[in-house]
């Protein structure tokens, strides 16, 4: 069944000539017009043009030109991520008919190594949610219940992967965007470290903060597909170079290398309200991880309440601005009013959606003059006291063990019931975030309801071999 | 009654820098390019673009700052200045409020006194609106978006609109010298807003200010600081008070008008812009920019006197644009003898950048072919007469003097048959002057020199025509 194929195994199999791309590409728009309907990954699909290139590709891999573990891999892309004449809408209204004039760079690296870009993946609106709610198109349902939500913002692009709407995804995090859908769809997500991936062409949320990283089915796939994106682009000031790294050559080692790392697992994590099941599979990790070789230990990381309050703080403050290029101006939504004020307060009146304002209002607040130094300044502040915590932790530890989420996967619904609450629910998502380092999220056992549970795997800036290597000795049986 | 009243005045200057590229993307510079034309998805501000410091403005920035005695900033970063408006395709400048390149300097007017500078710092420009007055509609260029700007905002230390002219003029001179800046008014590479309040003679406590945009010339300046001082005076005189606000000048009108006032002043919300980082200049590279700045005005002024045997007067308006100083060394390097150089353009020179109101950036003449038309001038093959006119029109043309003397036959009439008949003419057709001229009137013989010089069009020498005017005369 090529569906159930990991991506790696089947560009080997596309190599070796026992499967076609369009083959694969066949199979894959056959799943999706069986599940599309039900579940709601895409906002848009990229048929004819992803035939097209799926035929030069395999011209390419017969040919001997292109070699790579992702030529001829179908790939969806997280709608955020600007593909150049796709379409790119953002989950919102304000960019509903927006084509962009150039890809992302992550989206050329992808182009280039030969993976198939399928399509556009649901998220919440401008990334802002956790639940995929709040996209302007509709919801995305998780594929092991559809009374349930997928998780968010890259919902979309985690639900795809698990429902085998493609073989891997790219999402992006700016607080846990990418590891949290992959938790409750038991996928594997990875935020990378802050400036490993080029932003150019991430349509802003909160620049500070975000990362596009990979969804994928196993760590495998997860390495190979950060080889493929990662690295310096001088098109993006804040992405940092790091010399012939190579990911998936990490993985080598297999389980042996969780022999001797330390692990730490904080202890303030079982005291936020987590479900039982959710700290149940953080305590079999831990136990798997021992039983591998590791040490574990449970620490005090301290400063945990305040993660969520600065990073709501610094990224809405931030997205208030980036989101003010949306003034039907340029491109995008343009809603006439009479005069310029009145056209820009009905383009964005009816642009965006309630939690895209919410947080505008929320950041245009903590910037403005006379609360500046209250809010703002001080989530800084406080955003370099975390940093210094968990690095003060790094020294103790070679990974942080902890939840991705506190439940697993909720019911529709939810999230817009008590917006407050669902923002609480970041809270062991967005250090990563604040303080750029990388994390992952790793499906890790069900719930009694037969829900997939992740948990998360935090280490040190540019550990992303690390926490790969662990990742896979933990996830092998 | 009798109150005297002291004018207070500070600058923000606003300088357009002379990179190749913008700010933050790879478009052109170029000015007066078709609208619209020097743009790209960055800065046009696009979903997902993102700017990178061009490293060249940081330089430039620095530069100007070392030669106004600035401290350089060791860490210096930008930050968002948000503000809707569709001249700023993203709806937010970005600019340096916490951490700008320079700051704490200082400029010496030529008269003594010291204006201080509080800071420098570099931002993007916007695009420019368009009004079409007969659809009603307004139009977006962004060809000037992310065009590089560094803002120069002194301290309130001026006290005559005098002083902000001399300052200005300085301030050009240098900025041209670092070749940082065209430094044009009219298209806008140098802006200047002026902020103007007057207090009591002799107190301590500043008045409250206005801030006066829309000033395009030094002509302007000086008679809005003029205008704007009596109109507070007046308002303080008939117990009134001034408002903090800003204006725009009309020079057609010779008046200002309130553009906003501050009590709505607009909420910037600035912050450090996370897409770019902190740019951190050490030690050795602030001082490599001191050692690599070029020579400057006084320096060059002295070496002009020293070198080329430079009368001082002259020398100091020679280097008084670094154009005119660069045309007159590249003609000397050619072996053209210092003085002639300097007599064409302190004569000529000086007399067409006035009369063409031109910037001596805009000379287009060469030093090649000023050094061509001295020689041909030199080997009396052209006229002094001439030699004005070519160059003249090579000033502002760049056209090559050899050729254009060529294309209209300018060369100096050496046929004696000629020139005799045109004598014989002058003669004949001047009966009243010759009587005049052999009746002992002295000045009667220039008259007829004259006459023959314009029927030869200047292409005869003088000494030839007298000389064969006497003869002819002679009985």
């Amino acid at each position: 069944m090529i569906l159930e194929l990991t991506a790696l195994e089947l560009s080997e199999k596309i190599r070796r000539g026992e499967i076609g791309v369009c083959e694969a590409l066949e199979a894959v728009f056959r799943r999706i017009d069986e599940r599309e309907d039900a579940l709601h990954c895409y906002i848009t699909l990229n048929r004819q043009q992803a035939l097209w290139e799926a035929r030069e590709v395999q011209k390419k891999v017969s040919s001997g030109k292109l070699t790579g573990p992702l030529a001829g891999v179908p790939i969806a892309v997280k709608d955020n991520l600007c593909t150049k004449g796709l379409r790119t809408t953002c989950g919102s209204r304000m960019l509903e008919s927006f084509v962009p004039p150039y890809d992302a760079t992550a989206v050329a690296r992808l182009r280039e190594a030969g993976a198939i870009l399928i399509g556009k993946t649901n998220m919440d609106e401008f990334a802002m949610g956790n639940a995929t709610e709040s996209s302007a198109f509709g919801c995305t349902k998780n594929p092991w219940d559809e009374a349930r939500s997928a998780g968010g913002s890259s919902g979309g692009s985690a639900a795809a992967v698990a429902a085998r709407e493609c073989f891997a995804a790219l999402g992006t995090d700016t607080g846990g965007s990418v590891r949290q859908p992959a938790s409750h769809c038991g996928v594997v997500g990875l935020k990378p470290t802050y400036g490993t991936v080029s932003r150019h062409g991430l349509i802003a949320y909160c620049s500070s903060m975000d990362q596009v990283g990979p969804v994928t089915k196993d760590v495998r796939d997860c390495a190979a597909l950060l080889t493929c994106i990662a690295g310096l682009d001088e098109r993006d000031a804040t992405s940092v170079r790091r010399e012939g790294v190579d990911y998936l050559a990490a993985l080598s080692k297999g389980g042996e290398a969780a022999l001797g790392l330390r692990i730490g697992i904080p202890r303030e994590y079982f005291d936020e309200g987590a479900d039982l099941e959710v700290l149940e599979a953080v305590r079999k990790a831990a136990r798997r991880l021992k039983e591998l070789g590791a040490v574990t230990e449970e620490f005090s990381l301290g400063l945990t309440e305040y993660v969520v309050p600065t990073y709501y703080t610094i990224a809405c403050g931030e997205a208030s601005s980036n989101l003010e290029r949306y003034d039907g101006m340029k491109y995008g939504l343009r809603v006439q009013g009479e005069g310029l004020n009145d056209t820009y307060l009905r383009t964005r009146t009816q642009g965006f959606g309630e939690e895209v304002k919410r947080r505008l209002l929320l950041g245009a607040f903590v910037l403005s003059e006379g609360f500046y130094d209250a809010y703002y300044l001080k989530a800084l502040k406080v955003r370099r006291k975390i940093r210094e915590t968990l690095t003060e932790a790094f020294r103790s530890y070679d990974l942080i063990l902890g939840p991705v989420a506190p439940t697993a996967a909720p019911l529709l619904g939810e999230a817009g019931k008590d917006p407050l609450k669902a923002w609480l629910a970041d809270v062991y998502t967005v250090s990563a975030n604040l303080t750029g380092m990388p994390a992952m999220s790793l499906p890790f056992g069900r719930t009694a309801k037969g829900l997939p549970v992740g948990v998360q795997l935090t280490a040190a800036p540019f550990q992303e071999e690390r926490l790969l290597q662990a990742g896979l000795a933990l996830s092998q049986e | 009654m009798g109150k005297t009243y002291e004018t207070v005045i500070g600058l923000e200057v606003h300088v357009e820098l002379a990179t190749r590229t913008k700010i933050f993307c790879g478009c052109k510079t170029a000015f007066g390019a078709r609208p619209n034309t020097l743009v790209c998805p960055v800065c046009l501000g696009m979903p997902g673009t993102l700017p990178v410091l061009n490293r060249k403005v940081a330089e430039l920035a620095a530069s100007v700052g070392l030669s106004l005695h600035c401290e350089v900033n060791r860490v210096t970063r930008f930050d968002r200045k948000n503000y809707f408006y569709p001249d700023n395709p993203q709806n937010y400048q970005i600019s340096q409020l916490y951490l700008p390149i320079c700051r704490d300097g200082r400029l010496t007017l030529s008269e003594g006194r010291t204006i201080r500078i509080h800071e420098i710092h570099a931002e993007e420009d916007a695009g420019k609106l368009m009004h079409e007055e007969r659809s009603g509609e307004t139009l977006v260029d962004y060809n000037r978006a992310g065009v590089p700007l560094i803002e120069i905002v002194t301290e309130p230390d001026f006290r005559s609109g005098e002083e902000v002219i001399a300052f200005l003029e300085q301030l050009k001179t240098t900025i041209e010298y670092l070749e940082a800046s065209d430094c044009k008014l009219q298209e806008g590479s140098l802006r200047v807003d002026v902020n103007l309040s007057i207090k009591e003679q002799g107190s301590e406590r500043l008045g409250v200010r206005t801030e006066m945009k829309n000033l395009n010339s030094f002509h302007a300046i000086l008679r809005a600081i003029k205008v704007e001082g009596e109109r507070q005076r007046r308002i303080l005189e008939d117990g009134g008070s001034i408002s903090l606000e800003t204006r725009r000048w009309d020079d057609a009108k010779g008046e200002s008008f309130p553009m906003r006032s501050k009590e709505e002043v607009r909420d910037y919300r600035y912050f450090p812009d996370p897409d770019l980082p902190a740019v951190h200049l050490s030690e050795a590279w602030i001082e490599t920019l001191r050692s690599r700045l070029p020579e400057m005005r006084k320096e060059k002024k002295e070496r002009f006197i020293l070198e080329y045997g430079v009368p001082e007067y002259d020398a100091e308006l020679l280097t008084g644009s670094i154009y005119l100083a660069r045309l007159f060394e590249r003609t000397v390097a050619l072996g053209v003898p210092p003085k002639k150089v300097s007599n064409f353009l302190m004569g000529e020179g000086l007399r067409l950048l006035r009369e063409k109101e031109m910037d001596a950036k805009d000379i287009k003449l060469t030093p090649e072919g000023f050094a061509r038309l001295i020689a041909m001038n030199e080997e009396k093959r052209i006229t002094n007469a001439v030699a004005k006119e070519v160059f003249e029109a090579a000033f502002d043309s760049g056209i090559d003097p050899e050729a254009y003397v060529a294309g209209r036959g300018l060369m100096t009439v050496r046929d004696e048959d000629l020139l005799r008949k045109t004598v014989e003419k002058v003669i004949a057709e001047n009966e009243k002057s010759v009587r005049d001229y052999l009746g002992g009137k002295e000045k009667a013989l220039s008259f007829l020199v004259g006459q023959t010089m314009k029927a030869m069009k200047g292409q005869a020498e003088p000494a030839t025509v007298t000389a064969l005017l006497k003869e002819l005369l002679s009985v």
